[in-house]
């Protein structure tokens, strides 16, 4: 019963540091108050710039309609295109909507008319979004002026029309996509690098060698530094579900037995990957480096801002080998489509992997003899 | 050779790449015994001493210590010796009594037994009014009482000490030698490097280390009466002088 002795001392550091026991608290608070709302990929209040050049009543009816959608905010009615583009250079204004002298012409004659939409693609995303939101606009109008005066000519084309139906998350809330998501995060943070910093600090001050003297076997000892971030890790896992709940009324549509039995695998494998880290670091600086260069990596091919699917084949594939990938589909699958075990069996699948393979290396690493 | 002796070594070697740290050395130490293992820094001695504690793997070589193989038995040596690091090695964020338990209770002692001794033990000491002190506001010649204190707490056989009073005052030391004659009257073994030669006077013999290999051993009124010359000091002086390897 040493290991009694020694994760009694784990706790007693942890609440007496007096970073540690903070940072526990306010880490899950932040991931779950602050950043679902910074953290959004909606793209509201583009400045958009127009170029009148047929001035008439179709033409405005369009000006209307854009400038009163939420997505847009109009700055500036340019004379030519290229007084517009001056204000895209000067950073005033992220998309150009051109509509040509020949617009309310066209549409008489022809039953549609062309205008031109340029856009900012500095920021990729927001232009992307931006012409996306304003063709879709555009088209709108079309239809609408279309039914109403009965144009004919080529107008009368059977049209399919669109229903779109977001299942899951029906409102299309970002916060709801990446609440779950960023619940990985904080448990990636306390259970994985945590303990690792913990062992690397023992290290650096002598203490290990304390240890190493004594019969504590080496499984004791990381044991011992494991099992308490562990539960503080399900303490804050349980906390971010309680205000996931309070505050965005986001509960798992799936069983929550599910997503604690994935988080254990999950914390299994990361928490080796720690060890790893902490068995080639001989000082806190060079486990903190280390862990920074996984966790950029970890973080952006995990499908976690951006969708795997619309990384190249090769990226995809290195995500293949990132456990986080795996926990956040788990995440998102159980919270928003309420899947169940069985539907996920290739996720802990690889969980298990993970946490079999960075936990037998760890193993294997760690020397208590030199 | 010693009958039954607690530590026995033979041709103990240990090389890191092409340097040979400790080169073939071979003694024995008497149950008991206050043995001193002096040499000049970068000697070997700690090297010496880690490979018969368990901490590093021997080149070459063979030995026991409290009668296991040193080879083979590092973990049956841990729970029959005790050890004290040059890096002063207690919890600095835990209390005096929380870092007595803790080592009591790796060492399998129960919680009754380490209540009881903890008490004997901060009485003998003096330390009572301090047990609830964080260890890292102790004074450095506390700090290192308490560390020796807490490396006999489980009653080992031996106990490795690797310069075990760098920086403390004089007075500080005697009273920390005290304590090693009260270890070793009780029949623990002490093993202990140290810089200062009127500390090696207080050992029953000493092995002195150059270049990784033992010059002398003996006890320290033999050596001087060998080199004719009246301190240990200059005993450690004209062997020293030898060696190669500077610092």
């Amino acid at each position: 019963m040493r290991i009694k002795y020694l994760i009694e001392k784990e706790f007693k550091q942890m609440f007496r540091n007096n970073f540690l026991p903070r940072l526990i608290i306010g880490f899950p608070l932040m991931m779950m108050l602050v950043l679902p709302w910074a953290a959004n990929m909606e793209i509201r209040n583009i400045n958009l710039a127009v170029v009148d050049n047929c001035k008439n009543t179709y033409s405005r009816r369009l000006l209307e309609k854009a400038s009163s959608s939420d997505y847009f905010h109009l700055v500036e009615v340019a004379s030519s295109y290229e007084e517009a583009m001056n204000g895209v250079e000067r950073g005033n204004t992220d998309i150009i909507l051109e509509i040509p002298a020949t617009f309310d012409r066209d549409f008489v004659k022809e039953g549609n008319s062309k205008v031109l939409i340029s856009v900012n693609t500095v920021n990729g995303t927001k232009g992307s979004l931006g012409s996306t939101y304003l063709s879709s606009i555009v088209a709108d109008f079309n239809k609408e002026i279309i039914s109403e005066s009965g144009i004919s000519g080529k107008a009368n084309i059977p049209q399919v029309e669109i229903i779109v139906q977001n299942r899951f998350n029906p409102h299309m809330d970002y916060k709801i996509f990446m609440v779950p998501a960023l619940v990985v995060m904080a448990l990636t943070m306390l259970c994985g690098f945590l303990p690792a910093l913990n062992i690397v600090s023992e290290k650096e001050k002598g203490t290990i060698e304390q240890i190493n003297v004594t019969p504590v076997s080496k499984f004791t000892f990381i044991v011992a530094k494991l099992i308490p971030y562990w539960i503080v890790g399900f303490i804050v896992l349980s906390l971010c579900f309680l205000l996931a709940w309070m505050v965005y009324g986001l509960t798992p549509q799936g069983s929550l037995l599910t997503v604690y039995l994935y988080a254990l695998l999950y914390v299994l494998a990361m928490s080796g990957f720690g060890l790893v880290i902490s068995n080639y670091s001989d000082t806190m600086q060079q486990a903190m480096f280390v862990m920074y260069f996984f966790m950029m990596i970890l973080m952006l091919m995990s499908g976690l801002f951006t969708p795997l699917s619309g990384m190249p084949q090769w990226a995809q594939n290195m995500a293949m080998f990132n456990p986080l990938k795996y926990f956040i589909q788990v995440m998102r699958q159980v919270y928003l489509k309420g899947s169940s075990i069985t539907e996920l069996a290739p996720q802990a699948i690889a969980l298990v992997s993970f946490a079999l393979f960075f936990n037998g290396w760890a193993i294997l690493s760690y020397r208590k003899r030199g | 050779m010693m009958e039954n002796p607690v530590i026995h070594v033979e041709k103990l070697t240990k090389r890191f790449g092409s340097f040979t740290a400790v080169d073939n050395i071979s003694f024995d130490v008497g149950k008991g015994e206050i043995f001193g293992f002096l040499g000049a820094n970068g000697a070997g001695k700690t090297t010496a001493m880690r490979m018969l504690c368990g901490l590093s793997k021997p080149t070459g070589g063979t030995g026991t210590v409290a009668g296991f193989d040193i080879n083979k038995e590092s973990e049956q040596i841990k729970q029959n010796i005790g050890y004290m690091s040059q890096k002063f090695s207690l919890y600095e964020d835990l209390k005096v009594w929380e870092n007595i338990r803790l080592f009591g209770g790796i060492y399998g002692l129960s919680d009754k037994e380490i209540a009881q001794k903890t008490d004997d033990l901060l009485k003998r000491l003096g330390f009572e009014s301090e047990r609830n002190t964080l260890v890292q506001s102790l004074p450095l010649g506390w700090k290192q009482k308490l560390a020796f204190s807490v490396s006999i707490f489980h009653e080992p056989r031996i106990v490795f000490l690797d310069e075990p009073t760098g920086g403390v005052d004089p007075v500080t030391r005697r009273q920390f030698w005290e304590l090693i004659y009260q270890a070793a009257d009780k029949g623990i073994t002490v093993f202990v490097t140290t810089h200062y030669m009127d500390e090696a006077e207080y050992c029953n013999r000493v092995s002195i280390m150059v270049d990784g290999r033992i010059e002398a051993l003996d006890s320290p009124s033999e050596l001087k009466k060998r080199f004719e010359v009246g301190t240990m000091d200059e005993v450690f002086y004209l062997l020293a002088r030898k060696a190669k390897r500077g610092e």
